[in-house]
Order: C-alpha cells, then structure tokens, then sequence
C-alpha cells in the first residue's frame, strides 16, 4: 500500500482542554484505501485527534486532506470535503427512525455513491427489518453498525471510526471486522481508533500508538506483534 | 356547565396562543441551550407592526408581513448577535438576549408611546360565532384557533416530513454529530432562530388585539412562556402543546373561580379557625392566587421532575 498516495497528513498537531495540553504535536499519515490503526490507552489523546482532525475540539497544527489543509475549516466542509466521521459514543439520532439516520448521512436527498440503502440492508439484514423504528430501540450492536453506515451513505473517501468494538459481544466485533474489510474494499481508507489490539492487528496495514498526546510507535502488524516492550508499556494486553 | 364549558373554550384560546410564543422558545432553547428572554420582545413587535400596517394595508396583509419581519429580526438577532456571544457560553447568551429584550420593550414604548394602541378585530371577524350559556363566544377566537391549529399542523409536517425537519430534530440532540455529517449546522440554527421568531410575531399579531396592545404586554406575557417551556419539557413540542394548554387553562379558571380552599375543607378550617395564618391562606379566594398558580407549578416541576413534563433532558 506504502505506493498509493497519500490522503491524510497530520503534522505538529496541538489541542488543548482547559489548561491540560491534550496533543502535543501529533504526526500521522493515511494513504489512499489504507486501514490505519491508532491504538493507545484511555485519555491519551486518540479521540480528541479525530475531534481535531474534524475540526469539533479548537487545535493547532496543520491538517491536510488530499493536498489542501483543511485545518480550521467548518466542520460540515470538512465532511463535506470527504472525511466521514464515527464518533465513539454511537450517536445515533434515537427519536428517527433506522431509515431517517440513513437519509441524514446523505449529503444531499436520493445522491448515492458507493454506498445506498441497499447495500447497508445486505450486510446488515437486522437494520432493514427494523428500519421504521426509532433508532433508540435497537442494541448496541446495531446502533454501532448504523453510525457506521449513515456515515458510509456520505461517501467519504477516508473514514474516521472511533472504538467501534467498544463494549460489543465478540459476535459483534466480528461483524464490525466484517464491514470494515467491506469498506476497505470499495477504496474507502479507515483510520481506526482502537484501545485492544484484537481486530487492529488483523486488519490494520499500519498502526500508531499514542501515549501522552504523542505518538510514540509507527509500524506495522508484525513490527508491533514482535515488540512486546511497546506492548507493556503503552498498550493494554 | 356554563361554568366550565365558557372558561375551557377560553382557557384553550389562550393556551393556543401560549403555544404560538412557547413552541419557538422551546425549540431554540432545545437546540441551542438559549433561553431567549428577548422572545416575548418579538411577540410585542409582531402586534405593533400589525397594528400600525393594519391600518397602512390591512389586517390580512397585516398577518402575513408583520411575522416576517419579525423572522427578519430574528435572522439578524442569531447571525449578528448570539454567534458573537456564544463562544462566551450561556451565561453571555442569557444576559445578551436580557439585554436585548429591554431594548425592544423600550424600544417599542419610544416608538408608539405609553399607551395602548387601538389595535382592533378586523371588521369582517367582529361578530359573535355563536352563543353559549348566555355568553357569546366571538368569532375571531375561532380563527385564532384555526391560525394556531394551522400552525401546530405546519410545525409537525415540517419536523417529521422534510429532510431539514430531520436534520432539525437531530440538531436538538446531537449538533456535532449533525455537522460531522456534512450539514451546516449555525445555518439551521438561524433557520430555527428566525422561525421561533417568526410564530411570537403571529401570535403577536393575532393576539394583539385578542388581548390589548400595550406597553407593558410583552412583560407580562413574557414569564409566562418560560413557565410553559419548562413545565412542558425540553426538547418535546408534543409536551410544550399538553403544558402550554393546561397553563391557559389553569389561569383561565383560576380568575373565575370564586371560592377558596376552605370552603371545600369547610369542617377543617372551622376547626383550624380563621384567625390563624393556616385559617388565612386557607380561606384565600382561588381568583386572587390564580395569578401565581403557574409559578408555583414551575418551582414545583423544577423541584421533583425537572425534566418536565414530557421533556428528554433535565431543565
């Protein structure tokens, strides 16, 4: 994959809560149809770099997506650009139904692109069946899958997915692998926010490991599988 | 029965029209954590210029134009005022639009005076509907209920129908989420601004002369909608209908009921006696308290059920 172009750069990136200085000049670099993992314990930092990346926490730094920075901007022309989103507490719109989250990941009404109505009711029969419900009723499980999808419907080139396997029975976390493999198939590039390594050694091309707001290991699978000494210190085994 | 079929005809009259003002506070509260006290400012606007256009071009052009502009001045308030305050919170937000709601009080009594303005039920309206126990029930209260009827019809179409109703109700509850998928959010935050709006200026147009446009209306309207927005819940506009309702009916009851707690405890309080303050506050006419009825209510709901009535999140 290291040949195919780059999507995502992310340089020097700064954010802070308050007065606790949350990134401290993060780097990162996704490439086109490439599953990127970042991986690291509870509060380093990964979800607040999502957040920056989409431009919902305030941050310094540059960010650039397919050769414009996109640092700064709105957050709806940052999705609007090709980032989708998939934030780690499934915010799932509860009062509308399983069709009407859909119809909002759509940029604009009855526009597909490489992914419709159908195609989310293939791989998820479940989500079809229960698609005039109010998206608050379904489990966890689904409710992960339809953030996931509503985002998909946007057509986004690269997606951000924040802890998707979080609190998902193990039959669950096979699926969630499932679409992800599905994704990464269509040439949509993933940057996966894990804090297990149970799918991301799998699936992932490249991994990172944050610690402290900064990223303290680049590698891939087997580079990180071979060293147990990144393992103990920065990651939960 | 005519004691209690002509307050409910009224008591539901008046609460449609609480519902008018309460429905857009409700919502730009729900969505974008501002209580507007400027609101009630904007239903004063909305009869003054229809009063003053009703006689320029007529009542009926009247209840078109005059909501619009005070959608106008919504616009404006959202865009040009409370984004510039919103990065100072809530607190900011909250003394801005206090700020503001002085402003267009005084604003309004420099313009027309302290006086109430003959502000009058247009001629083809101005006649009895029919006649109840006695009483006639005027045919203008009708249309109100027809306008607000309408509107509450419209509100719901637009909320569960059309794509920006979906996006709306999603911005109530998860904004990022909203803009992380692709949608301008501050754009549907001034839409629903100058919609909110747009209803106090209806419903000070088809209440200014229901009521009396004066001065002092939007003062004393004003606190009114909070009790009604807070009752009902944030976040629901089916609750905002149920309290907004029960509200004017309570207040329409209240003034024309004539006796007290204590004559329906009669052997009580002949036993309590009148000469103590139990005695006393028992033996309070009910028409004398009904005017803090609705605050009461709201202290209470805050106290033991602080999401409201129907609301989705605590007040």
């Amino acid at each position: 994959m290291a040949d195919h172009a780059n999507i995502l750069a992310v340089r020097d990136l700064h954010a802070y809560y308050g007065k606790s200085h949350i990134l401290q000049g993060v780097a990162l670099d996704v490439n086109e149809g490439e599953i990127v993992s970042l991986l690291g314990r509870n509060g380093v930092g990964r979800s607040t770099t999502c957040k920056a990346i989409m431009g919902l926490v305030e941050a310094h730094g540059d960010v650039t997506f397919r050769g414009r920075s996109v640092t700064g901007m709105r957050t709806d022309l940052i999705s609007r650009a090709g980032i989708g989103y998939v934030p780690e507490d499934r915010q799932v719109f509860p009062t509308l139904t399983v069709r009407q989250n859909l119809e909002l990941g759509l940029r604009r009404s009855g526009i597909f692109g490489r992914w419709n109505f159908d195609d989310v009711f293939r791989l998820f029969p479940n989500l079809q069946q229960r698609q005039n419900n109010p998206a608050g009723v379904l489990s966890g499980g689904e409710q992960q899958m339809l953030t996931i999808c509503r985002t998909l419907m946007g057509d986004p080139d690269l997606i951000l997915i924040d802890e998707p396997t979080e609190g998902l029975a193990p039959r669950m976390v096979e699926q969630v692998g499932v679409l992800l493999a599905e994704i990464a198939k269509r040439g949509i590039a993933i940057l996966l926010v894990e804090q297990k390594l149970t799918i991301a050694l799998k699936i992932s091309h490249r991994l990172y490991v944050m610690g402290h707001g900064r990223i303290v290991f680049e590698g891939t699978p087997a580079d990180l599988d071979a060293d147990t000494s990144v393992q103990r210190e920065w990651l939960e085994v | 029965m005519e004691i209690v079929l002509n307050p409910l005809l009224n008591g539901f009259v008046y609460g449609m029209l609480l519902f008018m003002l309460a429905s857009g506070l409700t919502l730009i509260f729900s969505m974008m954590g501002v209580l507007n006290f400027a609101h009630a400012g904007i239903y004063m606007i909305g009869a003054y210029v229809a009063f003053d256009m009703s006689r320029l071009i007529g009542f009926w052009a009247a209840l078109i134009v005059a909501p619009l502009v005070c959608a106008a001045i919504g616009a404006g308030i959202e865009v040009w005022g409370l984004r510039r305050t919103h990065h100072n919170g809530h607190i900011a937000e909250l003394l801005f639009t206090f700020g503001l709601f002085f402003i267009i009080e005084r604003g309004v009594q420099m313009v027309w005076g302290m006086l109430p303005v003959p502000y009058r039920v247009p001629a083809l309206l101005d006649f009895p509907l029919f006649r109840l126990y006695g009483v006639d029930f005027p045919a203008y209260r009708a249309f109100m209920l027809l306008i607000a009827g309408g509107m509450l019809l419209a509100i719901r179409l637009l909320l569960t129908r059309t794509r920006v109703g979906l996006i709306i109700q999603a911005s109530l509850t998860h904004p990022q989420m909203v803009s992380s998928l692709g949608h301008n959010v501050p754009r549907v935050f001034t839409l629903v601004f100058a919609g909110g709006c747009y209803l106090a200026g209806l419903a000070g147009v088809i209440g200014g002369n229901y009521q009396v446009t004066e001065p002092a209306m939007a003062a004393s309207l004003g606190p009114i909608v909070f009790v009604v927005v807070v009752f009902g819940g944030l976040g629901s506009l089916s609750g905002c209908f149920v309290s907004s309702i029960v509200i004017g009916m309570v207040q329409t009851f209240a003034v024309s009921i004539d006796g007290s707690l204590a004559d329906l405890l009669g052997p009580i309080v002949a036993w309590i006696g009148t000469d103590n303050l139990a005695g006393e506050i028992l033996s309070i006419p009910v028409s004398r308290v009904g005017p803090l009825l609705p605050y009461a209510m709201m202290v209470g709901i805050l106290m033991f059920r602080p999401r409201g009535l129907m609301g989705t999140r605590d007040t």
